[in-house]
This record gives structure tokens, sequence and C-alpha cells, in this order.
């Protein structure tokens, strides 16, 4: 087909181009791999992409043999690298590639487009309980408190869609809200009632989303619920898959509806709750990310879970680094950037796959 | 008889959709399923597909209590198409017929070649082969609705249930749904179709069943239950029944009651 006939009609006999799953995880894969080094790289005290593998490799050394020898680094420069950086490196990683995967299956079990990892009043509860221990002045628990509120506004959503009947959609959604508006109006209210100067920033850059905090316990509590929680996710592909026509449809080829429609919404909650506490709610990485992924590598979910992970753990890294690197010393909250990041190439993207838009029917 | 529903009931908010019906769908035929909006057709074939549990009676096909099995043994023989089944995501016709895999093999595991090859010969039998790349959103209504059944055979089933399957395509896309389902039944594939134009049922049809505020009205060959005196108080129309010129079968043509 010509250029001409092309422009002319886009969407009606030009084939699909896709990749197989396997190449596309093996070059998101390695993307990841290379961004996490470079991005370890960017910022003051000129550290080498060599030297992030070197320091790396020599912690490791350590940690395999138990004992303690000298940094090749330097005592300064492999603090930055190892207990600096790269734990926020990686926590950004894994809260990207979480977040990813939690939208994408949100955005399935809901048929709704809309959906993000939040859906469920998740970011809203969480947001509740770490401003309850902010403004009481005990931040240390915060992550505790945050995952807390992501279970009980859950358990709260869960238990008002189930208690109308079936668990449909539209009724996850609409409790959803419910919750999520009280836990706001809760959050403003215990903000409006007792916060001060010094804790409303603390407050401020939380809800806003931020990595600036994350080490290596960070690193462990969102990596372990990926691995685990998304893997689980990413293996109930086919399961997803059935629902793209909708709960009959997917009744019909053998899928116990009601019962992965609860296990998978509270996997995913789970998954998020951990997420959040880690990192507070960082927007548009689970709302939109899935959508980018989908228009690239189609809507099949054995291609879209890993490849979204990996690019959702790729997108957050850089989206991190920009925050910290770009007005520096000053910081930006994540969730700035990924919208500031993330519409523009979004919309590219919306527009050089117009087709698939209008094939969404 | 291979499929026999027995005094299949259901209610929904206390109204009764499904009021006991009997029915045995003769093998390897195509059942048209007829009768007025709300007789309670699409309610019946959620029913035999095991969707909506019933509140009474049973489904057996080939002697096998339905409802007992599993839902995956249950997928592995009965099929169901709904009417109007849209995706909310692009998804390639391929990927679309693969979901018709799901009840076989592993819940875990990935397809395998033979999943692969079983929806290359669904797409075939359907005549859908040449859209397998292309997104579903693409496709016209008589293109969708081959996809749709092409998604239908690749589960294997041994009963094929489909919801108004000729809806909103033209006379010829109706024709070519009705022409691919005759060519399973040919294979001994039992199906049964709801449908709301009587003259394609009395054209396509082996066996109809007739319904009426979820009972069963009438039911046998086309020609002893498409007649006037049957049709006129179901539908409250005055119905002439003609003979088709060629295939000799009945040609109803309607007129207000009164």
């Amino acid at each position: 087909m010509t250029a001409a006939a092309q422009a002319v009609r886009p969407t009606t006999s030009r084939p699909r181009r896709t990749v197989p799953t396997a190449v596309a995880v093996v070059v998101a894969l390695a993307v990841l791999v290379l961004s996490v080094t470079v991005a370890v790289t960017v910022g003051p005290a000129g550290i080498a992409a060599g030297d992030v593998w070197g320091s790396v490799a020599h912690h490791v050394d350590d940690l395999l043999t138990g004992r303690r020898t000298e940094a090749p680094l330097g005592p300064l420069l492999d603090g930055i690298v190892w207990d600096l950086r790269l734990p926020r490196v990686l926590t950004a990683a894994a809260v990207g590639a979480g977040l990813a995967v939690a939208g994408a299956v949100m955005q399935s079990l809901t048929r709704n487009p809309l959906a993000d990892p939040y859906l469920l009043g998740l970011s809203s509860g969480a947001s509740l309980g770490a401003v309850a221990v902010l403004v009481l002045g005990v931040g240390v628990l915060l992550p505790v408190a945050a995952f807390v509120g992501a279970v009980v506004a859950l358990a709260a959503a869960l238990g008002l869609a189930g208690s109308l009947g079936t668990l449909t959609p539209a009724r996850t959604i609409l409790a959803g809200l419910a919750v999520a508006q009280l836990c706001s109006a809760g959050t403003s209210f215990v903000i409006f009632w007792s916060a001060t100067g010094d804790s409303y920033r603390e407050i401020l850059a939380w809800l806003m989303g931020s990595l600036a905090g994350a080490g290596w316990a960070s690193v462990a509590i969102a990596g372990l619920a990926v691995l685990v929680l998304g893997g689980l996710l990413v293996l109930t592909g086919r399961t997803l898959d059935a629902f793209a026509f909708g709960d009959t449809a997917a009744a019909a080829l053998g899928v116990h509806v009601a019962r992965t429609r609860w296990t998978l919404l509270t996997v995913v909650a789970l998954l998020t709750g951990a997420l959040v506490a880690v990192s507070g709610s960082i927007g548009f990485v689970g709302l939109i990310l899935p959508h980018g992924v989908r228009l690239l590598v189609g809507a099949a979910h054995r291609r879209l879970l890993p490849v979204a992970a990996l690019a959702g753990a790729t997108f957050l890294v850089w989206a991190d680094t920009a925050a910290r690197s770009l007005f520096e010393p000053r910081e930006l909250p994540v969730g700035i950037v990924t919208a500031f990041l993330g519409a523009p190439v979004f919309a590219l993207l919306l527009w050089r796959r117009r087709s698939s838009t209008q094939a969404l029917g | 008889m291979s499929l026999e529903l027995d005094r299949l009931a259901w209610s929904v908010a206390g109204a009764l959709i499904v009021d006991g019906v009997d029915a045995t769908p003769p093998r390897g035929a195509l059942t048209g399923l007829l009768g007025p909006n709300g007789a309670g057709k699409s309610s019946l074939l959620r029913l035999v597909a095991g969707v909506t549990a019933p509140d009474a009676g049973t489904v057996r096909l080939e002697d096998v209590d339905l409802l007992a099995l599993g839902r995956r043994e249950r997928a592995r023989r009965v099929a169901l198409v709904e009417q109007d089944s849209v995706a909310t995501a692009p998804l390639t016709v391929r990927d679309a017929v693969l979901l018709g895999r799901t009840p076989h093999g592993s819940r875990w595991g990935g397809l395998t070649p033979e999943d692969h090859a079983i929806a290359d010969g669904a797409l075939r039998e359907a005549g859908a082969e040449a859209f397998g790349p292309r997104l579903l959103g693409t496709l016209s209504g008589g293109e969708r609705q081959r996809v749709h059944l092409a998604r239908a055979l690749a589960q294997e089933p041994e009963l094929l249930l489909l919801d108004e399957p000729t809806n909103h395509l033209d006379v010829h896309a109706q024709l070519d749904t009705l022409g691919v389902v005759r060519g399973l039944t040919r294979r001994g594939v039992t199906v049964v179709a709801a449908l709301h134009d009587l003259n394609l049922a009395a054209q396509a049809c082996d066996h109809v069943v007739l319904l009426d505020r979820g009972r069963v009205v009438a039911a046998g060959p086309v020609p002893e239950v498409l007649r006037p005196e049957v049709i006129e108080p179901v539908y409250r129309v005055r119905c002439v029944v003609l003979e088709h010129p060629e295939t000799g079968r009945p040609v109803l043509t309607f007129a207000p009651a009164g």
C-alpha cells in the first residue's frame, strides 16, 4: 500500500505489526538495566557507569563472603552510589513496575479505561493513614500507617460493593468512589485542623508522591511486593484476557468471575498498598502507562503485563532522576514529573497509533 | 436426544423470567429459539451455558448433567456467543479467537502450538482467516460475527449457543453467518440460536422452540410451529403464512392485529 493510500484509509486493512513477546521483554529489560545504571550516575559527584557496577560487585562480594573490605570507589562516592542513589533508583523501578501492572489489571477487571491502581479508595485511605501519623509526629510509622490505611479502604470498598450484590465493574467503581471521597474528606479535615507549617510541607510532599527517602528497606518492601504479587498478576494473564468481552463471556469461558474479581482486586490492592507505603501516591504511571503499552504491544495480557512492568520501571526511574536533578538542589515531587514527562509522550503515542484508538470498539 | 432442558426455572428480583422450560433440541441440528422481546430467550441461553445458575431444573448434554460439571469442564463442551459483544481493549482477531482456548490446557501456562493450530482451524472454518492480524474494531459487523463464531469454535464445543447472531447484520451477512453455522451442524455440533427474525428462522432452522413469557408455547420442526394459529397470540399480530416457491418452507407476513 502506498503512503498516500495509507493516509486516506489508515485503519481498514493495515495489519498490526507486532514484535514477539520474548523480543519485546528482552529489549525492555536491557533498556531498564541501562537506565538504572545511567540514572545512578546522574547528579553531582562525577560517577561513571563502570563505578556503579564496581560498587555493586564489591557490596555483593562482601555480602556473600561476609567480609567488609575497602570500597574501590572510596567511602564517600561508594556511600552515594550504594546508600543513596542505588536504593532510590531501584525503589523507583519497583514502584514503577508495580503501578503499571496494577493499573493494567485494574483497567481490565473494571473494564474502565480511567481505572488506576488507586481506584478502590486505596490512595485516599493510605493518605489518611499517612497524614494522621505525620500530624501526630510519628512519621517513622508512615509506611505502616499508609499500608494499613490502604487495606482498610480496600476492605471498606469491597465490603460495600459486595453487599450490593454481584461484584460488577460498576459497583466496584462506585463503592471505591464513596470510600475515596470519605477518606479524602478525612485527610483534608486532619490537615485543616492540625497541620502546622512543617508537617504541612511534609504532608504535601507525601501526597504528591516522592522517592526522596527511599533506602534499602524501601527496595525490599516494594521489590518483594512486585516480585510476589506482581508476578502472580502476570501469571493470571490468560484469565484476565477472558474478561475482554465482559463478565458473561468470561463465565462462558469457564472463569469463576466473582471469585477471580475478588482475588485479583485484593492482590492489586495489597501490591498498591505496599507501593504507596514507600513512595506515596505517584499518579500517572498506573493510569496512562498501561494504555501506552497497549497501543504498542496490543491488549493481550501475556504480552501487556511483562512489558508494562518493565516500561513502568524504566519510566519511573527517569521521572525520579529528573525530579531530583532538574532543579538541583531543590527537588520536585516525582508525581509532577511523571505527568509532565508522560502526558506529551502519551499524546504522541495516541496520535501515532490513532487507528488503534478508533478500533477500541 | 443430545440436549435436554428439564423444567428450567430462573427468577430475578421476584419476577419469573424462565418458567419451567422443557425442550429437547436435536443433536447436530440448528434449533431456533424464538419469541417476542422479554420472552426469556437470552436468559434461557445463559442458564444452558451455566453462566447463571437456575433456581430449578437440569440441563443434560449426552446424558451428562451440565450444571453439575466444573466451569472449565463445561466450557470445553458448551460455547456461548452473546449479542453485540464488544471488547474494551484493542484486541487483534487472533487474540480474540485464542480466548476460546481459555478452558483448555493449564490455567497458569501459556498457549501451546496446539492452541494456535486450533485457533487457525477455527478462523478457517468461520471464514475469518484473512482478518487474523487485524484489530477487532476495524471489522464490519458481519466480519466480527465470524470472529465471534471462530472464538466459540476454538472452544471445540459439542453445543453452541448463539444469542441473536444475525442482529444488526445486512441480509448478505445474515446468510453468511448462518451458512457458517450450518457447516457446524453438518459435522455434528448442536446449535441453539435465539433469533428475532421469524422468516430467517423459517429458512435456516431445522427445529424451533417458541417462548412466551418464560414458557415454551410450541416446539418442533419449522412447519409445525410457524403457523398462524401459533404465532398470532404470542406476537399479537395477524399472520399469513405462504409457501416459498423454491424451498417449500413457510414465509410469514404480518399485519397489525385488529
